[in-house]
């Protein structure tokens, strides 16, 4: 087997387009994922009962089934309902709802390290719900849960393959597309291999900074 | 002010109240002393509406604080009447509960701005004349992990009085301070009960401090209020052998 590195510069554009590809539903993923894990976690708390137990139901629904079935789901199935959405929407939609189960159960961590007299004082001083959330709790949860939500990021970031299985040419899925048209997956194939590697771990480490900067353990 | 008519309150199957029954008159100041576990702080709670009764009924300036009127009954209060409810009454809290991410200035301010609508010069000015009577005006810019535990008990204090409460409850507000500290956050209060017509209901280990400045001492033991007097008959000639025992051993603990 040889290293044609006059190859490797020639599949270079198309590898670095999939790797855009990954940027995009990655930090659009992670955004769903942010906005929709607090909004369940906030929910969950809510006191209604209906509500909390219902948000229960889909995040336990969400995550104990495969992301793969979820993207299936959302590309092929909800177009029956008229709901058609393109490939790259429902994979950030599907990314995002799916992290979205896991990003809960870390605010709700970080939620219940507030301490109760935070809670508290909060009612002694007759502050609005609205107020008490993000003015007081929601402060000082969230610096907390950072390097979780770094963490969970990064996994994101390493799923978006995934998304080939709907039609989203990644990193990953860019690589092998080039592969396949020269019959040759050796150089794409290890490109891909290396960009992850050179950005998750920088990540990985600045995710282990900000858990010495905030982590819950403080 | 405040009446407490059979007033009922269990946790689980341990009944902490058991039909209570008091009042307090406007601008009366009052401490409660007793064992720890004789409901004196479960009583602030109630009154501060984070605990709910289980029996009875709690009564503030003439009104209703534990139920409302639905038609022509009386049903337990929901969270929009409590809301209200609780806007004449105030708390402090032995941990002090600051808000860390916020300087000293905008604790005080927050309440009075965005649950009374005052505006932010008018909050400021006022939070500034209560730094001052606690005297911590050149802490205004500090964040509470930059205080002592007295300073945040102080700010703490001015916080409460920011929303012009009726009526002050002060849960044991010296027990989680070195001794050294404990003396400015008293000489406050002492200053607020002489200076104000504000209701304070006080749970206290601080005997000297209840017997200087009390109009009445309530002694509790198992949910009950065993006896009641002026502070210089509880003090001196208790009434009943169980309140011997207790003072004793809390000035022997001193």
């Amino acid at each position: 087997m040889s290293w044609d590195w006059n190859y490797l510069w020639q599949v270079l554009p198309s590898v670095l387009e999939g790797l855009l590809v990954t940027f995009e539903a990655t930090v659009l993923g992670a955004l769903v994922a942010y906005v929709l894990g607090l909004i369940f976690a906030i929910l969950r708390r809510s006191g209604i009962w209906v509500i909390s137990r219902l948000v229960w139901l889909i995040v336990e629904f969400v995550r104990s089934t495969p992301l793969l079935v979820q993207l299936f789901f959302l590309f092929f199935v909800l177009p029956q309902f008229g709901v058609t959405l393109s490939p790259l929407t429902a994979g950030v939609l599907g990314l995002g709802l799916h992290y979205a189960t896991y990003t809960s159960e870390v605010y709700r961590a970080g939620i219940e390290a507030v301490p109760k007299g935070q809670w508290e004082a909060c009612v002694a001083l007759s502050l609005p719900r609205t107020r008490t959330w993000l003015r007081v709790i929601l402060p000082q949860a969230i610096p907390r849960v950072l390097p979780a939500l770094g963490n969970y990021t990064i996994s994101m970031f390493k799923e978006t393959p995934l998304l080939l299985a709907i039609g989203v040419l990644d990193l990953a899925g860019a690589a092998f597309e080039v592969g396949s048209l020269n019959f040759r997956y050796v150089e794409p194939l290890t490109l891909a291999g290396v960009l992850f590697l050179v950005l998750s771990y920088p990540a990985s480490l600045l995710v282990r900074f900000l858990e010495r900067r905030f982590g819950l353990a403080k | 002010m405040i009446r407490f008519s059979g007033v009922v309150k269990k946790f689980g199957n341990h009944v902490v109240l058991d039909g209570l029954d008091f009042t307090v008159a406007p601008g009366e100041f009052v401490s409660l002393i007793g064992p720890s576990g004789s409901g004196k702080t479960t009583i602030l709670r109630l009154l501060m509406t984070l605990e709910k009764v289980d029996g009875g009924k709690i009564d503030v300036g003439g009104e209703c604080l534990t139920h409302m009127r639905r038609g022509d009954r009386m049903v337990p209060a929901d969270e929009k009447y409590l809301r209200a409810a609780r806007q004449r009454i105030g708390m402090v809290f032995q941990q002090f509960n600051l808000f860390p991410n916020m300087n000293v200035l905008r604790n005080i301010t927050e309440a009075p701005r965005y649950s009374r609508r005052v505006p932010a010069g008018e909050a400021e000015r006022r939070a500034r004349e209560l730094l001052g009577m606690v005297g911590l005006e050149d802490k205004a810019d500090a964040h509470p992990t930059q205080l002592s535990g007295g300073q945040q008990q102080r700010v703490a204090i001015a916080r409460a009085l920011a929303m012009d409460p009726d009526v002050l409850l002060l849960d044991e507000v010296t027990s989680a301070l070195d001794p050294e500290l404990v003396a400015d956050v008293l000489r406050v209060l002492r200053e607020i009960a002489a200076s104000t017509d504000i209701t304070i209901l006080c749970v206290t280990h601080e005997m000297q401090f209840a017997r200087d400045v009390s109009d009445r001492v309530m002694m509790f033991d198992h949910g009950r209020v065993l006896e009641e007097a002026p502070p210089e008959k509880l003090f001196t000639e208790p009434d009943h052998q169980r309140t011997k025992e207790f003072l004793r051993a809390v000035i022997e603990r001193r």
